[in-house]
């Protein structure tokens, strides 16, 4: 692989990631926490309803867990290849 | 040992607790600062760039928690119930942006302000003078707030003029950030974000023990409550809301349309506001500015996830505390925030109870949405220093703020003006100098602001985010994903995004234009101001897409640039 097809290839799988990553950032927010609060509030966990608790507590856990699962991929991929230095 | 007896039981006082414990901090920031002065452009702009991703992290959410997440949101969300999501989710999901889709290119590219990676990627310095525009804009508007809240905390803890609370909040601003640059900066704000979660929380912790019994606020506002009767406090509050006659807390009444472009205005102008975007230019690399970036959205969702508790908490305690009580007998609390204005008792049908009702015309109390969270502890009977460290806790997050943001101006003036555009020759020494001197100038008008706060300074705040959407997201974001994108392109974007905003702003927020501010029915799509920075956004990226087909495509060595930043490994220091 040239340097070039090499940058290519990182770079696709990055997009990947990314897209993967930020169609799970739309669901849980705009998804759970707006466009379907209102289905989502005939379920209740303990005192709260559903589609409340992604929008008041449930899409900010998972953003940052979001982060740091593409802190890892990240780290992986600039390893296999060979950005880590 | 006679005083020490008095003192031991009269207790020391709220007051005094106060005088303590915000001397305390204070003398701990200015501490901080000597140790920690800046000595070169480099150190000034972007703290040496060797921060390490933890301390970056805790400087980035003390930076980004201002006087408004501190003070306001808790009591805006306990007034607005489901609603209040939108600034939840809205401040919170813009760092996913930031950690996927900048952050890591910004450092990359390794220059020292926003207007600076504007100008350098569109080889422009038209391009370079809109980002200047742009970012003082955006950062003025957000810092005259900063400086209202360091004079309202002052006024009502420490009892003195609400402008001496303004002044001695921009002597102490003023001596860190033109003493130690970024680098001050960074260490005060990693003490400041210590100070404001540990006063953030343990009033939290206090309240959620005793209403639920659950020592966890985040989990205390979905449990029963403490008194033993099964009863859901969530639903508890839903019914007292509607006894009254307001919406079902959880449910909300402002629109869907509204809510959506709202957080997402909110969330795309978290990721495009300068002061949080030049935190990431700190660190040394690439890996370290997506690990920061997660590290400051866990340290900022601690409070984001504990403010909806405290709303609630606070909600409940004060139906149950004021609604048709006798007035005669309101506890001490009320008496003594009424001297601030802050609530306002009216007995319109003169029975001597407070009838606290959503319909405005029997409704006898007005509450500021700011007491919520200064006077909770006090509606809780919290024991006094709990009292006091509230105070600190929201001048650390207030001071760290206007520190940020009087960076990020000072920042723009000397570097990218000065420097990169009326003198190239300046040398290094007379750049710090510029640079000191653009922040001192920078606090002076933020000051003015505080001290004469023009009527649209609250208005605008909000519009800070829907401002910086409209402007640098777009352009930064194209700037990294998209090649081709040309200095056309993006300037013609730039500028119309920006306006647009304005205008609609100045149209249905402040009313300007018209005898009477218009009414929600005009908005554009039902969309209100706070959520046309979406919009403006959008028109922003199909401006500039459809110029950049009509216009020549960027140099070859501009694209080679951009290839460039789209690989982690050898990124330089911050150059200039």
């Amino acid at each position: 692989m040239t340097d070039k097809e090499k940058a290519k290839a990182y770079w696709k799988e990055n997009i990947r990631y990314v897209l993967i990553l930020m169609f799970i950032w739309f669901i849980v927010s705009f998804g759970a926490g707006i466009l379907l609060k209102d289905a989502l509030n005939s379920f209740k966990i303990r005192g709260f309803k559903l589609g409340f608790w992604f929008a008041q507590q449930g899409s900010m856990y998972v953003f940052v867990v979001l982060i740091f699962v593409y802190v890892r991929l990240m780290n992986k991929l600039d390893k296999k290849y060979g950005y880590d230095a | 040992m006679v005083m020490m007896h008095s003192l031991l039981a009269e207790g020391i006082g709220v007051q005094n607790w106060t005088y303590i414990l915000v001397g305390i901090t204070f003398t701990l920031y200015i501490g901080i600062a000597i140790w920690s002065r800046a000595g070169s452009t480099k150190e000034f702009y972007v703290a040496g760039g060797g921060v390490s991703p933890l301390a970056n992290g805790m400087a980035t959410a003390a930076d980004w928690m201002s006087a408004a997440s501190f003070i306001s949101m808790a009591g805006i969300i306990s007034f607005a119930g489901y609603d209040g999501a939108v600034y939840l989710m809205g401040w919170t999901g813009g760092y996913v942006l930031l950690a996927l889709l900048l952050a890591p290119y910004l450092r990359k590219f390794g220059k020292f302000t926003v207007p600076d990676f504007i100008g350098d990627r569109y080889y422009s310095n038209t391009a370079r003078f809109v980002g200047v525009i742009c970012a003082l804009l955006v950062s003025f508007t957000y810092v005259a707030g900063q400086m209202r809240g360091v004079g309202l905390v002052f006024s009502r803890f420490l009892e003195v003029d609400i402008n001496t609370g303004v002044i001695v909040g921009m002597l102490i601003v003023l001596f860190y950030a033109v003493l130690g640059g970024m680098k001050g900066i960074t260490y005060t704000q990693v003490a400041q974000y210590c100070v404001l979660i540990f006063a953030f929380m343990v009033p939290a912790i206090f309240i959620s023990i005793q209403m639920t019994g659950n020592p966890i606020p985040q989990l205390g506002f979905g449990s029963t409550l403490a008194d033993g009767s099964g009863t859901y406090l969530l639903d508890k509050l839903d019914g007292l809301s509607t006894d009254l006659g307001f919406a079902e807390y959880t449910e909300g009444s402002k629109s869907m349309v509204d809510v959506f472009a709202i957080t997402l205005a909110l969330m795309v102008g978290t990721a495009g506001l300068p002061h949080v975007i030049v935190r990431f230019f700190t660190v040394k690399r690439v890996k370290d500015a997506r690990k920061s970036a997660g590290i400051a959205l866990l340290l900022i969702v601690i409070l984001y996830t504990t403010a909806p508790a405290v709303a609630v908490f606070a909600r409940t305690n004060m139906i149950e505390t004021v609604s048709n009580k006798s007035y005669a007998e309101v506890p001490v609390w009320f008496k003594k925030w009424e001297t601030t204005g802050l609530i306002t008792f009216t007995d319109k049908n003169n029975d001597g109870h407070i009838q606290y009702v959503a319909d405005k015309s029997k409704n006898e109390l007005v509450v500021d949405n700011d007491i919520m969270v200064l006077a909770n502890p006090e509606i809780a009977n919290l024991p006094d220093w709990v009292i006091a460290l509230v105070a600190a806790g929201a001048l650390a997050a207030a001071l760290s703020t206007a520190a940020g943001l009087l960076l990020v101006i000072s920042a723009s003036v000397s570097h990218d003006l000065i420097k990169k555009i009326i003198n190239p020759n300046i040398s290094e020494k007379n750049e710090l100098a510029a640079a000191r001197l653009s922040a001192v100038v920078a606090v002076c008008v933020a000051g003015y602001f505080g001290i004469n706060p023009p009527g649209f300074v609250a208005a605008t705040v909000a519009l800070a985010f829907g401002l910086a959407a409209a402007s640098f997201f777009p352009a930064i974001i194209l700037g990294i994903f998209y090649k081709k994108m040309n200095k056309e392109g993006a300037i013609a974007g730039m500028v119309v995004g920006i306006t647009a905003m304005l205008l609609y702003m100045v149209k249905y927020r402040l009313g300007w234009f018209d005898d009477v501010l218009p009414d929600k029915s005009e908005w554009w799509f039902g969309i209100s101001p706070e959520g046309f920075g979406t919009i403006a956004m959008l028109l922003n990226f199909i401006v500039s897409i459809v110029i950049m087909r009509f216009t020549p495509d960027p140099p070859q060595e501009v694209q080679d640039i951009v290839e460039n930043i789209r690989i982690p490994s050898g990124a330089g220091d911050a150059t200039h």
